[in-house]
């Protein structure tokens, strides 16, 4: 499958395997870390972003993708609806059906709200189902909420907000007990105790999975509970702008059936934003890990209606996406696949760094050795690295790639690359979100009344970069919290007479700034068809 | 210039380069995908789709995201299939045969015809995870169906009209709740929490100076 000339490069790896199993790589130190990411980390990158011309945030940088999709108008503004006929009138709307949203439902259905769930695709098409390598909690001897908080702060650049990082790691355990006793399956020993690994960053091993389908394991038993609550789930239904009463608060949301283009109004106490993420915006060009919807609709949606964001600025590169075959380019190779051994290797067989730096690091060191150092491996449609996964099995036994990563193994098969034999080509793929719009300690958004945030659609739990296994972990602690919050909320919300005025005022804003990019947002679905003509 | 292939979506004929994907030719041809298409890497089962090579009889099933295209490809994703999913408080249930018995009745209709595992896009042993079933043997049948991503190919070509990943999804969750053993130490730890035993120190930590979380973390010590 590989070309010759990746072939012999191949076997310079083999060759160099023996010894290079035999390193522990340095970890770099913080100077050198900081220049490596002022050096190469696409973040750095000054024509990959715009300044923002409106909003709370005006003067700030925003990827450009993002940019333009802020400066857009709502479709509403030509496509006006009559907010006069309900559709829904309910408690609580969830906004996206992912593992922020059902976990949400789940609560809010506990504490007694009449709640549904609106999802522009199906429940469970989310970037939730394709977390691969696990999630992090302090819950073993060595281990302590205080330490998983100083792995994540620093990782983060020092950044997180300290309020909503506390949540995360002192709600940790709590989160994966929940999910055990909905009877999600973790890899555990035949005593019990949890089989955990590091991740990039972490002090200790605390990375809990489910094989490598630990997202997928925890999304479909969400999908399950959601379903058997009978929790209304509105599928192929997306959320297109914000709805306001006369006192500027939220009061729902105007949705649109993406199969007949009609356009329905769901009048809601509370209103939580769990739209995820913003891969398919490609930013820099860059392939997505991302799954088809995820667009940043809810950013746009909470901008528009004054919702501040933070650090919208910050994107997660995570650095081994699939780099060949073509067809499978982009997708997440999992950073459990380095927690099991496997090293980064340029073409000539080195190991370049300790493939357990955190994932800034460690993209921004793999887009050197393929750029500044030349050490990268040539293919038809780019460059990359080695990940030499054929030491997982010599570390681990024979079996061990099988037992522990069977997706990755099934998604290398299917193009007839045994990953137990031969290394697999990577290179950073667009991943991940760190920003988003700002909340307080309960999950509200602090200017809007009614309105909540939670999952990959939040800036600030995890600062300026995240680490491995913290987006499980706070999709589950921020998506529970806001569904009992806004439950709570409901029972005290009059709302009064609907508005949109909100986007009138916006486009006021926007001519103003002499902003007009003709098009409207939020996307909603990223722009794959070729058209000829 | 890239080889093309001709392949056929529902019916109508297309000239696609032949290393793309069976999703990405579509998109190629002009179509906009809103059904069929989910996760685009492996994971959720949106992208369902059955297909025959032109001149051959046997009627193929796979990914669309996962699966390239072929000349002479006579492709039909499936948009939606209706899956027969029952309800259960799992909190209610115990985890026994009599539950399967109750809640999937009709796995007993099983003919052993085998067409499930050979639908299955993932190579999964789906005959044998519902014969696991039959039998009660719940952690059996938990695990042989793991890696199901619910696509449904395997519910589409059984004459029995079985619903296989409904019942692996409740032998996942029986497992997980009453089989496996508990984590002692996680329990343990939510304990602590809940009574405070880290209230301090989480405060501590926050309250320190940037500088001071700096020296801190540059120079923690790591699990080997």
């Amino acid at each position: 499958m590989y070309t010759p000339e990746m072939q012999e490069s191949v076997k310079r790896v083999e060759a160099a395997r023996a010894d290079n199993l035999k390193l522990e790589p340095r970890r770099m130190t913080a100077e050198e870390k900081d220049s490596l990411l002022k050096a190469f980390h696409p973040d750095y990158r000054q024509d990959g972003f715009v300044e923002i011309k409106i909003g709370p945030n005006a003067g700030q940088k925003v990827p450009t993708e993002l940019g333009h999709l802020l400066h857009s108008n709502s479709r509403l503004l030509q496509d006006p609806v009559d907010l006069g006929k309900i559709d829904y009138d309910v408690d609580v709307l969830v906004i996206g059906g992912g593992g922020a949203g059902a976990s949400a439902a789940i609560e809010a259905n506990e504490a007694g709200a009449d709640v549904m769930i609106v999802t522009k695709l199906r429940i469970g098409d989310a970037n939730t189902m394709m977390a691969e390598g696990g999630i992090q909690a302090a819950d073993k001897e060595n281990d302590s909420p205080a330490q998983h908080y100083l792995d994540a702060f620093g990782g983060g650049h020092f950044a997180a907000r300290p309020e909503l990082l506390r949540r995360l790691v002192m709600e940790a355990p709590d989160a994966i007990q929940w999910l055990n006793r909905l009877g999600v399956m973790f890899d555990k020993e035949a005593d019990g105790t949890m089989i955990t690994t590091h991740g990039g960053g972490t002090s200790r091993k605390r990375m809990h999975a489910c094989k490598d389908y630990s997202g997928a394991e925890i999304m479909r038993t969400l999908r399950d509970e959601v379903l058997n609550r009978k929790i209304p789930v509105v599928e192929f239904t997306s959320a297109v702008e914000l709805i306001k009463d006369e006192n500027g608060r939220v009061a729902g949301a105007v949705l649109l059936n993406m199969e007949t283009g009609d356009y329905l109004v769901a009048r809601a106490k509370t209103v939580i934003i769990a739209t995820g993420g913003a891969g398919r915006l490609h930013y820099q060009n860059f392939p997505t890990s991302n799954h088809y919807g995820a667009t940043a609709d809810g950013l746009i949606l909470g901008y528009r209606a004054g919702v501040p964001l933070l650090y919208q600025d910050t994107i997660q590169y995570h650095p081994t996406g699939a780099a060949f075959p073509s067809q499978i380019f982009g997708a997440l190779v999992t950073e459990k696949v380095r927690s099991l051994g496997a090293m980064l290797v340029n073409a000539d067989g080195e190991v370049f760094m300790h493939p357990l730096e955190t994932r800034d690091v460690c993209a921004a060191s793999i887009i050197r050795e393929c750029t500044a150092r030349e050490k990268g491996v040539q293919t038809p449609i780019g460059t990359g690295v080695w990940l030499d996964t054929p030491m997982i099995e010599q570390l681990g036994g024979a079996g061990t790639i099988e037992k522990r990563i069977p997706a990755m193994l099934r998604m290398f098969m299917n193009y007839d690359i045994d990953m137990r034999k031969e290394p697999i080509l990577v290179y950073p793929t667009l991943h991940y979100q760190n920003g988003g719009l700002e909340i307080n300690g309960e999950g509200f958004t602090k200017t809007i009344d009614n309105l909540l945030v939670a999952g990959e659609a939040v800036g600030g739990i995890h600062g300026r970069n995240r680490l491995m296994g913290n987006s499980l972990l706070d999709i589950i602690v921020f998506g529970r919290n806001a569904g009992k919050a806004a439950a709570a909320k409901a029972k005290e919300v009059q709302l009064g007479t609907l508005t949109l005025s909100h986007i009138e005022a916006y486009a006021e804003e926007l001519k103003k700034a002499g902003e007009n990019t003709e098009d409207v947002s939020p996307l909603l679905l990223p722009n794959y068809a070729r058209h000829e003509r | 210039m890239e080889k093309m292939v001709d392949v056929y979506f529902f019916g109508k004929k297309y000239q696609v380069p032949e290393s793309l994907t069976i999703m990405s030719a579509m998109e190629y041809a002009g179509y906009t995908l809103k059904r069929g298409c989910g996760c685009r890497h492996g994971f959720c089962g949106a992208c369902a789709t059955i297909y025959r090579i032109k001149g051959k009889n046997e009627l193929k099933t796979c990914l669309a995201c996962q699966t390239q295209v072929e000349d002479g490809m006579y492709v039909a994703s499936i948009p939606f299939f209706p899956t027969d999913k029952r309800t259960y408080e799992i909190g209610e249930l115990r985890p026994n045969q009599q539950v399967m018995m109750e809640l999937y009745p009709e796995i007993y209709s099983c003919i052993g015809c085998n067409a499930c595992t050979k639908a299955c896009t993932q190579n999964l042993n789906v005959m044998q995870y519902i014969a696991y079933a039959q039998r009660g043997e719940l952690e059996k049948c938990a695990e042989e169906s793991f890696d199901c991503i619910g696509c449904g190919c395997c519910s589409l070509r059984c004459p029995a009209g079985i619903s296989h990943p409904m019942v692996g999804v409740l032998a996942r969750r029986l497992t997980g709740k009453y089989l496996a053993p508990e984590a002692k130490h996680l329990n343990q730890r939510v304990e602590e929490i809940h009574a405070g035993a880290y209230d301090e120190l989480i405060e501590q930590i926050m309250q320190k100076p940037i500088e001071e979380m700096q020296e801190l973390y540059n120079h923690r010590e790591i699990e080997k």
